[in-house]
């Protein structure tokens, strides 16, 4: 157990777990703020545009995503994060591309939780952003949204969680997350279940409080009506 | 009549099958105080609302101050801004403190500073009398307090007229009185006003004519004091027996 710690750095590989979830949680909640927007925003064309992303991002493995960052778009269409001259390119753009790969999943996921929130909001409030003279854009932002996201607190905690463990995913793609590391320790040590239950028990840790925290959360900021 | 200020003409519109708004024709004229009056289902609060365009019309048209209510969009919201709505269920913004609830659209709308926002703020919820829950959130007041508040919001717009969709409807009638006082001195300072409500008490002190909806169709109008002693339609004085014997 003790040589396991010793030979093998189990903290930086939760280290990378919790930088992709970190970064992917950021670029999910800005790209799946704007895709509720366009959900519910007046115009047609956005609409459609946005149901069309939530329809097949959602309906996507994220493997697949992830494996059509790394495939296709940095091999292929050599869409890069860091040029070819760094040492480190090969690693760089694969930990960016999950990034961008989780985000890009994830936003799918926040945006239906943002889209319930708004639905939280009861109509009369829209009403009454509309009849001062605000605009669409101003009254999403200073009336529906604020409200939309406390509505929408709980379901965007289960977003996060689940956005921590899919993680894992990602070394599929050659990140050297938590999950990868233990594939590692497996092959070239041991199949013990103590390996199994360190990494187990290294994802409730960063897990358990988060759902705490935004049940808290949820209760605290709940709109009161 | 003074110089017209809201003018519907031949307005018309359906809620799927329902013919909700036929043909109407309505003019009201500046610092004049109009209310609509009528059965459930008579129209009368979606022709309330189509004053603003929170609801859309079929055919007609309407004009506010010589200006064609525009498609939705930038130049609706700034003709909006110029009309006050206060609503049957208040709606002030729940996650906003009740001066933030007055100040919102001076500042976003009309580009106010906040400081003379709030001073103004505060002038307006002193008139309504709630100026001492300025910090509160609407949910810790009551629901007149709350309604009166939402006069306080909309007359911040410094609005060339104020719609009132059953302002009274939904408070205990000991809260009624409170939220009528403000209107009827509203009223009294020559702002343009049309409302609708079932108050006849308010009618009769404050509106300079009653109109009567029924199934869609304006079917009478005259001074309150004709209407409520004297209706001349068969459908006036239905539904007056009806109001006033209970």
């Amino acid at each position: 157990m003790g040589e396991i710690f010793e030979n093998y750095d189990v903290l930086a590989a939760f280290g990378m777990t919790l930088y992709l979830t970190v970064f992917a949680a950021i670029g999910s909640l800005l790209l799946g703020t704007v895709l509720a927007v366009m959900r519910v925003s007046p115009v047609g064309v956005l609409r459609r545009l946005g149901s069309f992303y939530i329809n097949t991002v959602r309906n996507t493995p994220l493997t697949l995503i992830l494996l059509f960052c790394i495939l296709g778009a940095f091999y292929i269409l050599k869409l890069e994060f860091t040029p070819a001259s760094s040492p480190t390119w090969v690693r760089d753009n694969g930990i960016r591309w999950a990034i961008v790969g989780l985000a890009v999943y994830h936003a799918a996921f926040v945006c239906e939780a943002l889209r319930s929130g708004v639905n939280t909001v009861p109509a009369g409030q829209a009403e009454a952003a509309r009849s001062i003279g605000l605009t669409f854009a101003q009254s999403m932002r200073e009336v529906i949204l604020p409200q939309a996201f406390r509505g929408a607190i709980a379901p965007l905690g289960s977003v996060l969680i689940a956005l921590t463990k899919n993680t894992t995913v990602a070394s599929i793609i050659g990140v050297a997350e938590a999950s990868g590391l233990m594939k590692v320790i497996i092959e070239n040590q041991t199949a013990s279940v103590t390996v199994f239950l360190v990494f187990a028990l290294g994802f409730v840790i960063l897990t358990l409080p988060v759902g705490i925290l935004f049940t808290a959360l949820s209760r605290r900021l709940a709109v009161k009506r | 009549m003074s110089e017209p200020l809201v003018v519907l003409e031949r307005v018309n519109k359906h809620f799927g099958d329902l013919h909700v708004l036929k043909d109407i024709d309505l003019t009201v004229g500046r610092g004049e105080v109009v209310i609509l009056i009528g059965p459930s289902g008579s129209g009368k609060s979606t022709l309330c609302r189509t004053i603003n365009r929170l609801e859309t019309v079929e055919s007609g048209s309407i004009t506010i101050d010589g200006k064609t209510l525009p498609e939705e969009g930038k130049e609706l919201a700034a003709l909006r801004a110029d009309v006050g709505m206060v609503f049957q269920s208040f709606n002030l913004f729940a996650h906003k403190t009740i001066l933030e609830n007055v100040t919102l659209g001076p500042v976003k709308v009309r580009g106010m500073k906040k400081a003379d926002a709030e001073k103004r703020a505060l002038e307006l919820l002193e008139r309504v009398g709630v100026a001492h829950q300025a910090e509160k959130y609407p949910a810790q007041l009551s629901g007149g307090q709350q309604q009166r508040v939402a006069i306080a919001r909309s007359l911040a717009m410094d609005p060339k007229v104020m719609l009132f969709d059953e302002p009274t409807s939904a408070l205990d009638p000991e809260m009624i009185t409170e939220v009528l006082d403000v209107m009827v001195e509203l009223a009294k300072s020559g702002m343009t006003m049309i409302v609708v409500t079932h108050e006849m008490g308010f009618a009769r002190k404050a509106a300079n004519r009653v109109v009567f909806l029924s199934d869609g169709q304006v079917v009478e109008e005259g001074t309150p004091e004709q209407f409520f002693t004297n209706p001349q339609s068969e459908r006036a004085k239905d539904f007056l027996g009806k109001i006033l014997t209970h």
